[in-house]
């Protein structure tokens, strides 16, 4: 049976915020009885995830993703409830925790920015206590997997962000953790890049088994990787499930584009009951609802004189942008 | 690179203040008020001149910036604290101004040459020893304020008020053998003459209580050193990862 590597019950996370009147008097104001107040970012929340699982994190700005991520990693101290990750408490940060995950935040870099990322490279090498041989084994295996090659000996400052973002990875992966926190890795990339770093990212749980947390705005990122996702809503988990349980829920029709041989059997489709979305000509969209998909299907081609069918999923940017924006889903 | 020599160089021409101050106590004659000759002095100074040299430290500025970049957060979740990080860039860029600072020193003895002594092996060693206690210290103090980015995000402007006490009380402007003995006295319980005065009255042979000054250097470390762990450990605690 496949263990919980990370076990979150009951978590919340509260900052203390202050807040300022604009202009002169509000900045008087705020000097000598600043106001503050506490905001629960992270609300009661509970999961837990299975070793070598892809887990999407998704939400709307602000809703939470990030500080989850945060102190699964031990970055930051949690207010309530408690947190396992891999036997360890995340925010004792104990050394053999330590060399057991990896943060990597899109834009930002732990490069060294004048030298080359090889540099790097050594120097996260001794920080995780990996001798020479056994780092320049890993360095060259990470870098055929990751396809860079003279990059490595660049200066980071004159390296494109797609390289560096390979960089990063590269130093964020020498030590072979079992954990990966990734806050949107394919930020700012190009389409191709986000595609060489999803396929990297695939191969890696492949072969090392490791556990992967993933927030990303890109639904490719998500659809590509994760079979599970987590939804957050203002602080508070709204869906936790199978990535494809949450898209049939949310979009129980699919769109049909048919083509007739001619306009007189479009006009006829057209009056037969089905649920049009548009007719241009001799082609009509009807939407069908997922459960019927079959017996609608035979119908239309049986009783008419059909030249071409097309069976389309409704955009998921569309389906998933629902879920940003509520608080339940009872799957 | 042509960039990175010309910053080495003015790293290392930014210290000479001691040359300036050198400059101001003999042509004023101030030196006679506190019994001390020419040529003592303009050792004194260009000790004081080589000891700020190796124990200059900028911690409070680079992890303020780190920290408000969101650069702190990576270096926390690696198996090493982030200011090993510091120290070790620290002690690379003193090697790196070594052979600059030793160009400034011979052109000072071309305008002083009654300024040229050599300083036998055991005292050499002894004012090494004690440079590099003068870094820890001053080291663990910026530590300890660079600490406080976690409430503040503004440590630098508490570090800028202990510049003051650090300029005045460190020997850097004057000898401490010039303050009045009411005020010596108490300065010699702060930390401020190991940082510049002890070492390089040491490095310069001027009349020193050797044994003393280490004592009291060593002592501030082991006072500084628990403090730091202390002020880290609850600081981590109130880190909220801003800026990442």
């Amino acid at each position: 049976m496949v263990q919980n590597i990370i076990d979150v019950k009951n978590l919340s996370k509260s900052f203390d915020i202050s807040s300022k009147e604009p202009g002169l008097k509000g900045t008087i104001k705020h000097f000598f009885r600043r106001q503050t107040k506490s905001l629960k970012v992270i609300k009661d929340i509970s999961f837990e995830i299975k070793e070598g699982e892809i887990v999407g994190f998704l939400g709307a700005n602000g809703a939470g993703k990030t500080t989850i991520l945060k102190m699964l990693c031990g970055l930051i101290y949690p207010s309530e409830g408690s947190i396992m990750v891999s036997g360890y408490l995340p925010f004792r940060r104990k050394e053999n925790f330590l060399k057991n995950i990896t943060l990597i935040m899109g834009q930002k870099q732990q490069l060294i920015w004048d030298l080359p990322p090889i540099e790097s490279f050594y120097l996260n090498a001794s920080i995780y206590d990996i001798d020479k041989f056994e780092a320049k084994k890993r360095i060259k295996k990470l870098s055929e997997m990751l396809e860079i090659d003279e990059e490595l000996f660049i200066p980071v400052r004159k390296l494109s962000l797609g390289q560096r973002m390979k960089s990063e990875l590269l130093a964020a992966l020498i030590h072979e953790p079992n954990i990966l926190f990734l806050d949107e890795p394919t930020l700012g990339l190009d389409i191709n890049a986000q595609r060489n770093l999803r396929k990297f990212l695939q191969k890696y749980n492949k072969e090392t088994n490791a556990t992967i947390c993933l927030t990303s705005h890109y639904m490719k990122d998500i659809t590509s990787l994760c079979k599970r996702v987590i939804c957050v809503h203002e602080g508070a988990i709204s869906y936790d499930g199978k990535l494809d349980l949450l898209l049939k829920k949310l979009s129980p029709v699919k769109e049909i584009l048919i083509v007739c041989r001619s306009e007189e059997d479009a006009i006829k489709l057209e009056n037969c009951g089905f649920n049009v979305k548009n007719k241009i000509k001799n082609e009509i969209t009807i939407i069908i609802e997922n459960n019927s998909i079959t017996s609608s299907l035979k119908t239309i081609l049986n009783n008419f004189d059909i030249e071409d069918l097309f069976i389309n999923e409704p955009p998921i940017d569309e389906v998933i942008g629902k879920v940003l924006i509520k608080k339940d889903y009872d799957i | 690179m042509l960039e990175y020599r010309v910053e080495i160089a003015l790293w290392a021409i930014s210290g000479i203040i001691p040359f300036f101050m050198l400059n101001i106590w003999t042509n004023n004659n101030l030196n006679e008020s506190i019994n001390i000759s020419d040529t003592l002095l303009s050792r004194y100074f260009l000790s004081a001149f080589f000891v700020r040299q190796f124990s200059v430290v900028w911690v409070v500025f680079s992890f303020e910036e780190d920290s408000i970049m969101g650069k702190v957060s990576p270096y926390l979740i690696q198996p090493l604290n982030p200011f090993f990080r510091y120290f070790a860039q620290h002690l690379a860029e003193q090697i790196t101004r070594f052979p600059f600072a030793l160009i400034i020193a011979f052109f000072f003895f071309i305008f002083n040459p009654e300024s040229i002594w050599i300083p036998n092996l055991g005292i050499l060693l002894l004012s090494i020893v004690s440079t590099f206690l003068s870094f820890l210290i001053q080291f663990l103090i910026q530590s300890v304020v660079a600490c406080l980015c976690f409430w503040t995000e503004k440590a630098s402007s508490i570090e800028r008020l202990l510049f003051i006490p650090t300029l005045f009380l460190s020997g850097l402007l004057a000898p401490v053998v010039s303050f009045p003995s009411y005020v010596k006295s108490w300065i010699y319980l702060t930390p401020f003459p190991y940082l510049i005065d002890f070492p390089a009255n040491l490095l310069s042979g001027n009349e020193t209580n050797i044994s003393g000054g280490l004592i009291m250097q060593i002592l501030w470390i082991f006072i500084l050193f628990p403090l730091f762990k202390k002020i880290w450990s609850e600081g981590t605690k109130k880190y909220t990862a801003m800026g990442s």
